[in-house]
């Protein structure tokens, strides 16, 4: 087999689907109002079937930061920073980042797979000939619950990180729950959380985006289902540190630090 | 032009003319023409890869051809808005080679697919009713609250069909109803499709390359070779065509 890189061609032609795609979900974004039962149907299954997953790591992210962030900060005499230290941590970029990774793997590939095999097996083709757009019923509803899911599931994990690292904050000495959380809520400020949670909005439309667009337009035959879900969690994953590394130019320019 | 009983011209419903279609450089169709008349069986034969699936997705606008007219129900299929092209496919009905049934739905959920859009006014019950004869005209009441994946191809197929007819529309356009099936299965579907054009005056365009169907269900036979309707006429007289590629077909 010959080894295959990716020409810049392929990219470009790439990024030119997905911003025509995009640009197809603007025009149609208003979704009629008989399609909201679906849209939040898909909100159920998709906020609800990745909340175990996303509520896990969280938990081990908050405890593991602390745990390793407590010799340093111990050489310094700080050890009384850690509950504002990993608290900032988590709310500005780890959490957001690794629960829209975990997003992209779950939501992502889930969409990509999806669609992807209805399109094979002709089920979008039968509901544009049953008189139901598929592009609305399908799409529109399901960038709309991962732009408004996402956002949630990270403040769950987020949440659950931060409780995680109480615990570990308290295996190795007593504070009381009252304490830590006044040092966290001290710690943060409103610049830290808002553009935190703007950016989750960015990280769920993408996800939402690049799932569709990849099951959507995917090739006829089965192998190209598989490729879709896969190609549809690499270009997520991708996109969201490309969005992150925006939000934090956008977030340094306003000066909101 | 086919005669009914008392000798006057039927009612044309379809008509193609001059349709090309290419994907890149692979011409499928070149110069296609055809007609449908009223409550006419007609079976497109053609090799597998001709460009029969091409032509009924055409016929339907899920595919646009790149020159040439179709005329469906006196309808320019091809020049009409998307919303004209709606209320067109209300009275065509398509069942796909694959069954393309939804396999996140259950069987009633699928049946009720198609009146979501185009059965606003129609209250729980008669919704239900019209799923409840559907499935009975297919001899599968008792499976309306299965899922897809737990039926077998044969019925399958079947529920396809009784999806499609949920409209009752005037044309159906069947995509190989009977391949992969066995053939007692197939010759029930094919009494079905009979039996559909008997209750609701469909005339439909089959495509098939089982010739024991297409000896029971054609009225007339076009054979799609090379992209062109290669020859047209009623099953008998092409078996008698002494053509070596309409032979081929028919031994
Ligand atoms: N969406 C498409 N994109 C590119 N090529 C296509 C597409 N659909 C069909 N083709 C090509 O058109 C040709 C005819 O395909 P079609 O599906 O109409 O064959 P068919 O006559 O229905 O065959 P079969 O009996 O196997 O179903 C094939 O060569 C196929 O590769
Ligand atoms: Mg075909």
């Amino acid at each position: 087999m010959k080894l295959q890189f990716p020409s810049y061609r392929l990219i470009l032609e790439e990024l030119g689907g997905l911003a025509r795609f995009t640009g197809q979900f603007f025009r149609n974004w208003a979704a009629p109002r008989m399609e909201i039962q679906e849209f939040f149907r898909q909100c159920y299954m998709i906020g609800y079937r990745s909340v175990g997953l996303v509520a896990i790591t969280g938990f081990i992210l908050g405890l593991v930061m602390t745990i390793q962030s407590r010799p340093t900060m111990a050489r310094f005499g700080a050890e009384s920073w850690i509950p504002s230290m990993v608290a900032i941590s988590i709310i500005r970029e780890i959490g957001p980042v690794i629960t829209a990774l975990i997003c992209a793997g779950k939501i992502g590939s889930g969409i990509g797979a999806e669609l992807g095999s209805m399109k094979v097996t002709e089920q979008i083709d039968a509901m544009e000939v049953s008189g139901t757009n598929p592009f609305k019923y399908l799409v529109v509803t399901r960038v709309w619950a991962t732009t408004l899911m996402v956002p949630v599931l990270v403040c769950c994990s987020d949440t659950i990180a931060i409780w995680g690292s109480y615990l570990a904050v308290n295996m190795k000495n007593e504070t009381s729950l009252a304490l830590f959380s006044q040092q966290v809520v001290d710690s943060l400020s409103f610049s830290d959380v808002l553009p935190a949670f703007i950016k989750t909005f960015f990280f769920g439309f993408a996800i939402g985006i690049v799932g569709c667009y990849k099951g959507y337009t995917s090739s006829k035959g089965t192998e190209g289902v598989g490729l879709a879900a896969n190609s549809a969690v690499v270009m997520a994953s991708l996109l969201v540190f490309v969005l992150d590394l925006l939000a934090a130019q956008v977030t340094d320019t306003l000066g909101l630090n | 032009m086919p005669l009914n009983m008392t000798n006057t011209p039927l009612e044309k419903v379809l008509e193609v003319r001059h349709l090309y279609k290419a994907f890149g450089d692979n011409a499928v169709l070149k110069d296609f023409s055809m007609d449908l008349y009223r409550r006419e069986n007609v079976v497109v034969l053609g090799k597998s890869g001709s460009g029969k699936s091409v032509l009924i997705k055409c016929i339907i606008g899920l595919l646009r051809p790149d020159q040439g007219q179709i005329n469906v129900l006196g309808k320019p299929v091809l020049d009409l808005t998307p919303a004209e092209l709606d209320q067109l496919r209300v009275r065509v009905g398509f069942l796909f080679q694959s069954n393309a049934l939804y396999d996140s739905m259950s069987v009633r959920e699928n049946l009720e697919f198609p009146l979501r859009r185009h059965g606003r006014d129609k209250s729980r019950e008669e919704v239900n009713t019209l799923v409840v004869e559907a499935l009975t005209n297919v001899g599968l009441a008792h499976t309306v609250d299965m899922m897809p994946a737990e039926l077998s191809g044969g019925m399958r197929k079947r529920i396809a069909l009784a999806r499609t007819l949920i409209l009752k529309p005037e044309i159906m356009l069947y995509d190989e109803p009977t391949t992969g099936l066995d053939p007692i299965t197939s010759r029930e579907i094919v009494q079905l499709i009979l039996k559909v054009q008997d209750i609701y005056n469909t005339s439909s365009i089959v495509i098939s390359h089982d010739m024991s169907c297409v000896r029971q269900l054609a009225n007339r036979v076009i054979m799609l070779v090379d992209g062109k309707c290669h020859a047209d006429g009623p099953y008998e007289s092409l078996m008698q065509n002494p053509d070596p590629i309409v032979q081929g077909f028919f031994h």
